[in-house]
């Protein structure tokens, strides 16, 4: 063959090495992060018995232990339900201060961004240990925590809804002469509405999730009875309050997905 | 007025007035039955807020002794290499899942079976995850590593079928056309098509398994949890907020490392 025909590659040289880099640096990252965990093989090997062995210890669930679950299960759905509403409340005037075209000033702006960060870091069940301490245990520092942990989430999505708006809507309201209550109220809200509804009901239907386990922190809802049944190694309840947990959180994802869709 | 005239009408998604009516009742109604059963009393709420207010000082500020120090260090690069093994390991288990519960390429019992999968990986909190791995498998790490597998599985094989279903199967046909073999085909048919979306989901899960990795520890799953829900009990706030600093950081950098990433390849 003559030499000046070359060969077809995909990618030249620099791309090639960094490909392999990239490669090279993962599977570095991986072994390494195996020998500083140190697990041995050894008990790699039992892993899938175990889990056989529990999940036959789980069949059949317990339908009997149905009626007490139930109570738990209502309360678990009240949990998120008023902490996304809490969420809301306490959302709406953080995604004011995180969009750049509503914020007062960049001082008022990094607020808002840095309430946003925090409240998104730090994970439901750590906010629930906090508010534990705060409220005492039961179902109000629950939805307090779930709060906490979805104004991140609303307040950042929310501003970024903000920011889309039509400013001139905005402009011809402050030029009726309204305050800034009224601007707020007739100029932003009307654009951002179908936006905080489906964003609402989608938290919702994670606090469901998440709320599930904030009983391990003392803070209620279903994962009380969960945990409960799992110390006393009552397999057979532990599988019914899984199932019954996944109901629910097929119900609300079918609600939300429903909602999402009349309201886009 | 003729007949014929209607008056204007604000746009919405009811059909009638009532049924608007009868939704907004209805929210307002199940928000008073959550208040009331979580006995939210505004007098509670105030209470508490009195309590958080006694509360901040005790957190700051931060503090943490030199072996707290290294403890956190410790704990925090246990949490990482949790999250960056069952990252892997998740992404193994999750490919074959994901052509599995593709409907275009997948036949239809497959198809049901894989979504139900995932299904139940998606409905079930990874503590709750944690919290049964430990049973089965003992405290430390491992239980880690299999929880945050099983959730990525749920994440990854669903955003991967949906991109599986939403490829041309047109240049899936040539490649059978030619004479490919089924997994010739499923090789320069398909996989061409959602390598790029690949690499950029695998970054995200990695960003969230992060998050995940630091608290599975709070059930003894490993990583930097169980050190943060001793520190509770002991009432050493200045402690736990050290933590909190710590986790919140490495949350932030491996969300900056996730959104370059993902930029550069879409």
């Amino acid at each position: 063959m003559a030499a000046e025909t070359p060969r077809w590659q995909r990618f030249d040289r620099r791309r090639r090495l960094g490909r392999f880099l990239a490669l090279l640096l993962t599977a570095v990252t991986v072994v390494a992060s195996w020998q500083f965990l140190a697990i041995e093989f050894v008990t790699l090997d039992t892993v899938p018995r175990e889990v056989a062995d529990l999940l036959t210890r789980m069949y059949p669930p317990d339908v009997a232990y149905t009626p007490t679950i139930i109570e738990p299960l209502i309360e678990t759905v009240h949990i998120a339900f008023l902490g996304t509403a809490g969420a809301i409340v306490l959302a709406i005037p953080v995604a004011l201060l995180a969009a750049e075209n509503t914020t007062p000033n960049a001082a008022t702006y990094w607020l808002g961004k840095v309430l946003v960060t925090v409240s998104r870091s730090v994970n439901t069940i750590i906010w629930a240990l906090i508010f534990v301490v705060i409220f005492g245990s039961g179902p109000l520092a629950g939805a307090v925590a779930i709060a906490f942990r979805s104004v991140g989430f609303l307040g950042k999505l929310l501003g970024e809804e903000i920011e889309e708006i039509d400013f001139g809507q905005v402009e011809a309201v402050t030029a009726t002469g309204a305050s800034s209550a009224q601007t707020l109220l007739y100029g932003i809200l009307p654009q951002i509405k179908p936006a905080l509804v489906g964003l609402s009901v989608y938290r919702w239907e994670i606090n469901i999730r998440d709320s599930t386990v904030l009983g391990f922190v003392g803070a209620g809802g279903i994962g009380v009875q969960l945990f409960r049944a799992v110390d006393a190694f009552a397999w057979q309840s532990v599988s019914m309050i899984l199932l019954a947990i996944l109901g629910i959180v097929i119900v609300s994802e079918a609600i939300s997905k429903q909602t999402r869709g009349m309201v886009r | 007025m003729a007949a014929g005239e209607t008056r204007w009408e604000r746009p919405s998604v009811f059909p009638r007035r009532e049924v608007k009516w009868f939704t907004y009742l209805a929210v307002v109604g199940f928000f008073l039955w959550s208040a009331w059963d979580l006995g939210a009393a505004p007098g509670r709420i105030l209470e508490g807020v009195g309590n958080a207010a006694a509360l901040a000082t005790d957190f700051f500020p931060p503090e943490a002794t030199p072996r707290q120090r290294t403890r956190i260090i410790e704990k925090m690069l246990e949490s990482v290499a949790i999250a960056m093994i069952s990252t892997l390991t998740g992404i193994l288990v999750s490919v074959p899942i994901a052509f599995m519960a593709a409907e275009n390429i997948s036949p239809r019992p497959l198809y049901t079976l894989n979504r139900g999968l995932i299904a139940i990986s998606r409905a079930f909190n990874a503590i709750i995850v944690a919290i049964i791995a430990v049973k089965a498998v003992g405290f430390g790490p491992l239980a880690g590593i299999i929880t945050i597998t099983f959730k990525t599985v749920g994440f990854f094989s669903k955003l991967l079928a949906e991109d599986i279903e939403d490829i041309d199967m047109g240049s899936v046909e040539a490649v059978r056309a030619a004479g490919g073999s089924p997994i010739q085909t499923l090789l320069y048919g398909v996989v061409p098509q959602i390598i790029p979306r690949f690499a950029g989901l695998s970054v995200y899960r990695w960003d969230i398994n992060i998050r995940t990795s630091t608290i599975i520890g709070i059930v003894g799953a490993g990583g930097i949890g169980s050190v943060l829900l001793t520190a509770f009990n002991r009432y050493d706030y200045g402690y736990v907020s050290a933590i909190l600093l710590a986790i919140i950081a490495v949350v932030l950098v491996a969300e900056g490392v996730s959104a370059v990433v993902r930029r550069r390849y879409q």
